[in-house]
């Protein structure tokens, strides 16, 4: 037990390795992945200041520009993982292995949000000087806590893709991009959801990043606390607790199912 | 000694009704602890799905199969700590990374303590000669060498069975010959561990082999040593015949009576064809000469030779493995 328990955190500790070390090896990947980020955040900057809807704005675009790197990163990366792994032959040597599939799939997670961390922080520090965002950080700890809390529902949200991508090819990719666009809209990543009409609300509650980001926009700028964002915290959670052992699920019965059927270590299908 | 691994009755199929592929039919093989076990046959025979379900990537649609004694079905994470495998021909591993770092990255798969892990990489490295590429990113590798850290990477866990998938794929005469010396001495002084080995190579087969089983359209057709298979043939002439055509289409002489079979090999650029044919009776080969000069080509040579492996599938199927391969694409 204990010995299974010491392996399987080896195993998620070296596929991080794997991930920050792969991630970050061409410094020109680092530079393109900040400055991009930045472009896209100046411009709704400009945008609004052009319209004058105020500089509250500023502080919303910041944050929403440095968290969506976290969910470009999960889908980009997370999801569409073990189909990369499928095609590179790696995801055979998974599968063979004695290991819990669960401990690469954490180790992915946590390989991607260090990498992506060193992308945010860059993207935040630019953004908070040129725009002089001003921060009313009154219970950082809170701050902190959701934003931990959100990544961990990010990343759940992740592994499981990542499980139900595992048997389908090229067509995680699309579903993938699909995705992009449309939670950037709808979890409010450049203004405020209130603002969206409530059926998309609705929709957008069904993301967790759009906690996340209220969460932290609450705490961060607009200096409230734990007393104002404790339903974040539990909806955060509760996230967390649903998506973890669902994509557990999911992994145990795609793999099941791709031995059954024969797709799994199949190519370019 | 026990058997190490064992398959009773095993069938997989693929797809449905009409295109139901039958991938292995009844294949029922028992290895012994320490053997080192050749499944030849030629493209889609079946190897790899037996490889697959062995390891634990593949369910069988029926029969049963146990490795190290345990049910590959319901015991598999029992099964995956005893094995390892190698594709060959497969990337071994994450092209941004050194051959390095991906050997130590593999062998956390395994639970190796890294002192270990950095220790026997470096010995394999060593003994498989490319230690001079530890830290070159494993994309830049040759298929030669890519190949050498595919077999580190398995032998790496210290398995105590090795599954082999067609190992020497595509590789030159001499690095396949070292890869398969190495693995004869891995299994028979160093680690005394099981082999089991896919493989179309008839050489391959007959030079590593304690035992082959010949494996057709999902079936196993004969079961032996190399030597006892052979020696089965003793008795049954073989003839190459070389003709000064490789535009031909050799069929014809499937007609001639008491040929056992035959198989074709050209050489487009000498323009020459080898054709290895088996008959009952010696006096069928001058039979084969007047066809073939009937039919305007000139026979270059004929000379008696001794079985091989090949000659053991000719025997069984009529023909041999590129013919069988060409019919499978057709
Ligand atoms: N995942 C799969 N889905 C559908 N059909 C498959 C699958 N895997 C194998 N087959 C079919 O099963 C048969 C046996 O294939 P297999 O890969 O086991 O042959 P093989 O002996 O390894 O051949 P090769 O020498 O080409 O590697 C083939 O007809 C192949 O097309
Ligand atoms: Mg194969």
């Amino acid at each position: 037990m204990l010995d299974d328990l010491v392996r399987n955190l080896r195993v998620a500790y070296a596929r991080l390795w794997v991930r920050v070390k792969g991630g970050n090896r061409e410094p020109e990947w680092l530079i393109f992945d900040m400055f991009l980020p930045i472009f896209t955040l100046s411009a709704y900057v400009y945008l609004y200041k052009m319209l004058g809807v105020g500089t509250e704005f500023a502080g919303f675009v910041v944050i929403g520009g440095t968290m969506l790197a976290f969910w470009t990163n999960v889908l980009w990366n997370m999801s569409a993982q073990f189909y990369w792994e499928k095609e590179t032959g790696t995801l055979e040597a998974y599968l063979v292995a004695p290991i819990s599939r669960m401990a690469i799939l954490l180790g992915m997670a946590l390989g991607g949000f260090v990498n992506t961390t060193l992308r945010a922080v860059a993207i935040l520090t630019v953004g908070l000087l040129i725009f002089q965002v001003p921060l009313a950080l009154n219970e950082p700890f809170t701050a902190l806590l959701i934003f931990f809390l959100t990544i961990a529902a990010l990343y759940s949200l992740g592994m499981l893709f990542a499980s139900l991508f595992l048997l389908y090819g090229r067509e995680a990719w699309h579903t993938a991009s699909l995705l992009q666009e449309p939670v950037q809209f709808i979890s409010g990543s450049f203004y405020p959801v209130r603002y969206l009409p409530t059926m998309l609300q609705l929709l957008a509650s069904l993301v967790p990043l759009t906690f996340g980001l209220d969460g932290i926009r609450k705490t961060a700028i607009s200096g409230e606390g734990i007393a104002q964002v404790w339903p974040h915290v539990i909806a955060l959670s509760v996230f967390t607790l649903v998506l973890l052992p669902l994509a557990k699920l999911a992994l145990n019965f795609m793999e099941n199912l791709g031995k059954k059927e024969g797709r799994l270590t199949l190519r370019w299908q | 000694m026990s058997d190490y691994v064992e398959t009773i009755n095993l069938c997989r199929t693929f797809g449905k009704k009409k295109d139901l592929v039958k991938a292995l039919d009844g294949v029922s093989i028992s290895i012994k602890e320490g053997e080192i076990f050749g499944l030849l046959g030629p493209n889609g025979a079946g190897k790899t799905t037996l490889i697959k379900i062995l390891t634990t990537l593949l369910l069988p649609t029926r029969g049963e199969a146990y490795v190290g004694g345990f049910n590959v079905v319901k015991e598999a994470d029992k099964v995956r700590k005893i094995i390892n495998l190698v594709s060959g021909g497969e990337t071994p591993g994450y092209g941004i990374l050194s051959v390095k770092e991906n050997l130590w990255f593999f062998s956390q798969l395994y639970g190796l303590n890294s002192s270990v892990a950095k220790e026997r990489s470096k010995r394999l490295m060593a003994d498989l000669d490319f230690e001079q590429y530890a830290n070159t990113r494993m994309s830049k590798l040759s298929t030669g060498y890519k190949q050498r850290m595919s077999l580190a990477r398995g032998l790496l866990s210290d398995p105590k069975i090795l599954f082999l998938d067609e190992p020497t794929l595509g590789l030159d005469v001499l690095t396949a010959k070292k890869l398969r010396n190495y693995v004869i001495d891995w299994a028979k002084q160093e680690r005394k561990g099981t082999v089991l080995l896919t493989t179309h190579y008839m050489i391959e087969a007959d030079e590593m082999c304690d035992r082959v089983a010949i494996i057709s359209n999902g079936r196993i057709l004969a079961c032996d040593s190399p030597q006892v298979l052979k020696e089965d043939l003793r008795k049954t002439p073989i003839a190459k015949i070389e003709v000064s055509s490789v535009q031909t289409d050799f069929s014809f002489i499937e007609k001639v009576k008491g040929i056992i079979g035959y198989s074709e090999t050209r050489n487009i650029q000498t323009g020459v064809t080898h054709l290895r044919v088996m008959v009952n009776d010696r006096k069928v080969f001058a039979e084969i000469e007047s066809k073939l000069n009937e039919a305007e080509l000139k026979v270059l040579a004929v000379n008696e030779t001794e079985p091989t492996l090949e000659d053991v599938y000719i025997r069984l199927v009529g023909k041999g493995f590129e013919e069988a391969e060409e019919k499978a694409h057709a």
